[in-house]
């Protein structure tokens, strides 16, 4: 499980730039299923064929980070987020734009108050003396991730882009895994997802299944002072309830409950007050699709350092493959 | 710049685009193979490939910002509200048109002379505003303003200096003119302008419109902001006036197809058409909802650099509205006579031009 993390999470693919991670993701799918697409917005459509029920696994793929929107005649970058950016947690870290370029992030230290710390007030230094120079590497409209190297300590994995490459792991593994079934199964790889789930409303349109489940992270509620929230690293997968996108749909919730009971996984459930996933926007496509989520609970979400216990990945596997027999 | 002029002079706030949708439709009607109107009032034309089946859509919408009668004083003042974004604070001392029959109001504040000091210093909500159209009472300005009735900023098409225009609602009559230019073209590719309503109300008109025409490529025509003036520091200009017209990497609503941006900024350098980047990634349009339609739809954003946009004095370039339409057509152009690279943007392929 680490390697194949290892591999998906340092590969690039902010939204909308998910060349290089749907190719990784291509290369792990391509034997085990009988029909691959890439469709118009990038989606990577992974099909395992069978007469019976047309079940959806939708996984984004892309991540967040950040794009170059001027450079100045000193050849500073300046730049907006792609996605759900802190300014605060992206002071002095490292960006890498696609074509390796390196770059800090800082901001203008005339500020009056840090708490009034914007965007707009920072800045990428790549260590160029001019806009020429800064131009030959990085022009506007370059996206940049953040960088994070993937660890393995114990239990825990930690590295940047684990939302959502968690989510394409357990769907990799879960095909690598999944016995003989008469179900056909979807597994989406979906694109833009963390600036609006684009991705995931175009790929259900295109499908129509008559169930789909969404595989991403979510928060917890078990560091110092924390925000109350009933999920704990280590603890299990988490079945989702509600998110700020969707309410899950009972039955396919209580269809995740009963497959985690009857193969003895540990579960959660999960209550994210902030933020959504694709299901928000699969569960409104056509004439509506029922919809769950699991996700892979993480500490320190869109940091360059995103904390996962290898366990909660390992039963998420066993869950789904479970549920989607 | 007539047809500019004719446009801007137009009023179509969200929801009453009927005026301009009817001078469009008559603009038009030489050069298309069908013209529909759809339920919500979005106007599309149609032109029939030669030989290819994949459908480009262009879009541009006809609406503009502007007001709604929402209510009346005893004394025959208007109460409104805004329809789309526009600043308060520039509103005082305007003047509007209510209605079709353009009754002319002004929109009152309390004069200076009777302002308390911490009046004077701030700055005045709408809610505290009215329009005066002269009635002096309710009934009579019921009768000239019925509840509901949308409102206009009055202003005229009107050339500064050699290059600029000041109007009102250059977003977006600068795109549909550009569709007009458009239709007069014959292409291998099937065609379809969708002009369309309620941009400005949350992209509306645009989802139901691309629902129906389902789109291989989208291309978005707008008038976009343009800061480049005192005041604000040079990474958050936007746009800039005079240097050509604007392709959109990203907003806030939609991320445009890498491919075909690129593919149309190499072309209008290789022909020599001025072209910017948008250099902020806030604001949105059309082109969020065409994306996402259907299967997903590859989409471009060509906007002309507007100062003081959502006003009555918004400023444009002619220069730059020439770039976008000269560009809009150059794109037309080479699509059709080269199909491959219309294939190649349908493929994911980097195109050389």
């Amino acid at each position: 499980m680490f390697e194949l993390l290892k591999k998906l999470t340092q590969a690039f693919g902010v939204s909308g730039n998910e060349e290089e991670i749907r190719n990784v993701i291509i290369n792990e799918v391509q034997d085990k299923v009988d029909e691959i697409i890439t469709d118009p917005l990038g989606n990577l459509i992974a099909i395992k064929k069978g007469g019976g029920k047309k079940i959806m696994l939708a996984a984004h793929m892309d991540e967040i980070g950040i794009i170059a929107t001027h450079i100045d005649e000193n050849g500073f970058i300046r730049f907006s987020n792609i996605g759900g950016v802190s300014p605060y947690t992206s002071i002095a870290q490292r960006v890498k734009f696609k074509n390796g370029t390196i770059g800090i992030v800082s901001y203008e230290e005339k500020l009056d108050d840090i708490k009034n710390l914007k965007l707009p007030k920072m800045y990428i230094d790549i260590g160029a003396k001019s806009r020429e120079e800064t131009e030959k590497m990085v022009k506007i409209g370059d996206v940049a991730c953040f960088c994070g190297d993937a660890v393995k300590q114990g239990n825990f994995i930690i590295s940047k882009a684990m939302d959502n490459r968690c989510g394409c792991a357990v769907a990799i593994e879960a095909l690598n895994k999944l016995p003989a079934t008469d179900n056909e199964i979807y597994f989406v790889f979906t694109v833009q997802e963390e600036v609006g789930l684009r991705g995931a409303k175009t790929s259900a349109y295109q499908i129509m299944p008559d169930i789909a489940i969404a595989l991403d992270v979510t928060a917890t509620g078990d560091r110092p002072e924390a925000n109350i929230m009933e999920v704990k690293l280590g603890a299990g997968p988490t079945i989702k309830i509600k998110d700020s996108s969707v309410i899950c749909h009972p039955e396919v919730k209580r269809m995740l409950e009963d497959s985690a009971k009857s193969a003895d996984i540990p579960f959660q459930y999960e209550i994210l007050e902030w933020g959504g996933t694709d299901t928000g926007a699969i569960h409104t496509t056509g004439g509506g699709i029922p919809s769950g989520a699991v996700s892979i609970p993480t500490r320190y979400i869109h940091s360059p350092s995103e904390m996962v216990d290898v366990n909660d990945l390992e039963n998420a596997v066993k869950l789904i493959v479970e549920a989607i027999k | 710049m007539q047809i500019i002029k004719d446009l801007v002079e137009l009023n179509g706030v969200s929801g009453s685009e009927e005026q301009v949708a009817n001078y469009i439709k008559q603009k038009i009607s030489d050069y298309t193979d069908e013209v529909y109107t759809d339920a919500l009032g979005n106007l599309i034309a149609f032109k029939k490939g030669k030989s290819s089946n994949v459908n480009i859509m262009l879009s541009a919408h006809m609406d503009e910002v502007g007001f709604i009668v929402t209510g009346y004083t005893d004394t025959g003042l208007i109460k409104f509200r805004n329809v789309g974004g526009v600043d308060e604070r520039i509103l005082p001392g305007k003047t509007v048109l209510v209605g079709d029959n353009k009754i002319p109001g002004v929109i009152s504040a309390k004069a200076i002379h009777l302002q308390e000091r911490d009046e004077f210093s701030s700055n005045w909500k709408m809610k505290n505003l009215f329009i005066d159209i002269g009635s002096e009472k309710k009934d009579e300005a019921e009768k000239l303003a019925p509840l509901g009735e949308y409102i206009c900023f009055n202003s005229s098409y009107q050339e500064l200096g050699t290059e600029c225009v000041k109007a009102k609602a250059l977003d977006d009559r600068v795109g549909c003119a550009i569709l007009v230019e458009a239709l007069k073209g014959t292409y291998e590719f099937n065609l379809y302008a969708c002009f369309t309503v309620q941009e400005e109300l949350g992209l509306r008109g645009a989802e139901v419109a691309a629902f129906r025409v389902k789109p291989d490529i989208g291309i978005v025509f707008e008038g976009t902001t343009c800061s480049d003036v005192p005041e604000t520091e040079k990474h958050q200009h936007s746009t800039r006036l005079g240097k050509g017209a604007v392709l959109t990497v990203i907003d806030r609503t939609a991320y445009s197809d890498r491919i075909l941006v690129n593919y149309i900024y190499n072309l209008a350098k290789a022909k020599n058409i001025p072209v910017q980047f948008k250099e902020t990634a806030t604001g949105g349009n059309d082109a969020g909802k065409i994306q996402r339609t259907g299967k997903g739809v590859k989409v471009a954003v060509i906007s002309v650099p507007c100062r003081y946009i959502h006003s009555p004095v918004s400023l444009m370039s002619k220069k730059d509205y020439e770039s976008s339409k000269n560009l809009a057509l150059l794109i037309l152009e080479n699509l059709s006579s080269n199909l491959d690279n219309m294939d190649k943007i349908l493929k994911g392929v980097e195109v050389n031009v």
